[in-house]
């Protein structure tokens, strides 16, 4: 059976999440572990080929995205984006004392965003095949600094060292990448 | 507050990736608790790593991720956050007031800083960080005053937390964000009427080239 010819069903993974969030179901947990947790595990080890700390940092992704899930609103993205930021955060955690700064939304100091229109909430379900899409259409050079970035968390400085190029032209490379991801998204860039 | 001037999207794809240091991630991160709009770019690029992440091919399902599972499943109680939000100050402290996460960096308002005098009517105070490789400060410019001329050896990121600087670049107002690196000389000058009050990281001593400023430099640790 070849995984990578099944469409990855973005909408159920989302529902998946918010059921885990309001009725802790566990079956609905167990989908979302049997389809991200060996992802994430990937993810983790592209960073360090420590395979323990990669099981040990998946474990405790998953937990977070257990224990959190009714923090999540399916209106503000997809269930692979929310989870995304946990195991990043995991990652960050693990190899840096700081850990990662990040704003507060329930900061009295914080600016909330404005009310969302109804056809702005509405765009919010398509967003993600738009991006999907998107993503299958950039150039390969474009792409590979996004993996680069997100898989490896290279700076431009490593980015730039590893690929040869002068910093400008991987400054360059993603304002365009990410200026197209805007594109199909409907928004100015 | 309007924001004129925001986060690049190269900065701001290190700091949705994780790679971005503790010091300009403060710089970067209090700039989005004041700007939807950057926000609204960072939820997209995390969307973004979100498809990639997806995108991995890992290893078929596995006698490991069942033992995985088994393992986790042990662990899994009564998922701990539900009911209990953690509690929050309801009130922020006297004072003019600037959001997480400087505020904890700084412990109060911008009205309780410790100044240390600069020389030309400038102040600053330095904040502590666990990040050696750049130096955060909040820096403070008298109304109508320009900030000593300087050339960067690296990379400065500039938040305005009060009052407003002019540029070449532009008018810089509260919330704006200015990111400047090795090339670029400018010389900012605050506008008339408050002083102006900025958050600054930068990755080296700034290099002042005006001839007092740089005797005194070492005196003063900038």
């Amino acid at each position: 059976m070849s995984k990578s010819t099944q469409t990855p069903d973005t909408e159920d993974h989302t529902a998946r999440l918010v059921a885990v969030g309001r009725n802790a179901d566990l079956e609905a947990f167990e989908g979302l572990f049997r389809h991200f947790g060996p992802k994430i595990r990937a993810y983790m080890m592209k960073r360090s080929a420590d395979r323990h700390l990669a099981e040990e940092l998946m474990q405790e992704t998953m937990m977070t995205v257990w224990n959190k899930a009714d923090q999540f609103d399916p209106a503000r993205g997809a269930a692979s984006s929310w989870i995304f930021t946990i195991a990043r955060n995991a990652r960050v955690d693990a190899y840096r004392k700081s850990g990662r700064p990040a704003f507060d939304p329930s900061d009295p100091a914080f600016v909330p965003d404005g009310i969302m229109a109804a056809d702005t909430m509405m765009e919010m379900d398509q967003e993600a095949g738009r991006l999907r899409e998107a993503m299958g259409s950039l150039p390969p050079e474009q792409v590979e600094l996004l993996k680069l970035s997100f898989y490896e968390e290279a700076s431009h400085s490593m980015i730039a060292e590893r690929l040869n190029l002068p910093i400008g032209t991987v400054k360059s490379r993603i304002r365009l990448a990410f200026s197209k991801l805007r594109d199909a998204l409907g928004e100015r860039s | 507050m309007t924001i004129h001037h925001h986060i690049s999207d190269e900065l701001m794809l290190e700091y949705a990736s994780g790679s971005l240091e503790e010091g300009w991630s403060i710089a970067v991160a209090t700039h989005m608790a004041l700007c939807p709009e950057c926000r609204r770019r960072l939820s997209q690029m995390e969307a973004a790593a979100g498809l990639l992440v997806e995108a991995i091919e890992a290893a078929p399902a596995s006698a490991q991720d069942n033992a995985s599972w088994a393992a986790l499943r042990q662990r899994l109680g009564k998922p701990s956050s539900r009911g209990n939000v953690e509690p929050r100050p309801a009130v922020l402290p006297e004072g003019r007031n600037v959001p997480e996460p400087l505020r904890s960096y700084l412990g109060g308002s911008l009205d309780t800083v410790k100044w240390r005098a600069l020389g030309l009517g400038a102040y600053h105070h330095p904040i502590r960080t666990s990040d050696a490789a750049t130096t955060v400060r909040l820096l403070r410019i008298p109304a109508g005053k320009p900030v000593p001329e300087h050339g960067h050896r690296g990379r400065e990121l500039t938040l305005v937390l009060c009052g407003a600087f002019r540029d070449e670049n532009g008018l810089f107002g509260v919330g704006d964000f200015e990111e400047t690196d090795a090339e670029v000389e400018h010389q900012p000058i605050a506008e008339p009427g408050e002083d102006c009050i900025c958050l600054a990281v930068t990755d080296a001593p700034l290099k002042f080239r005006s001839r007092i400023v740089r005797i005194i430099q070492p005196l003063l640790g900038i």
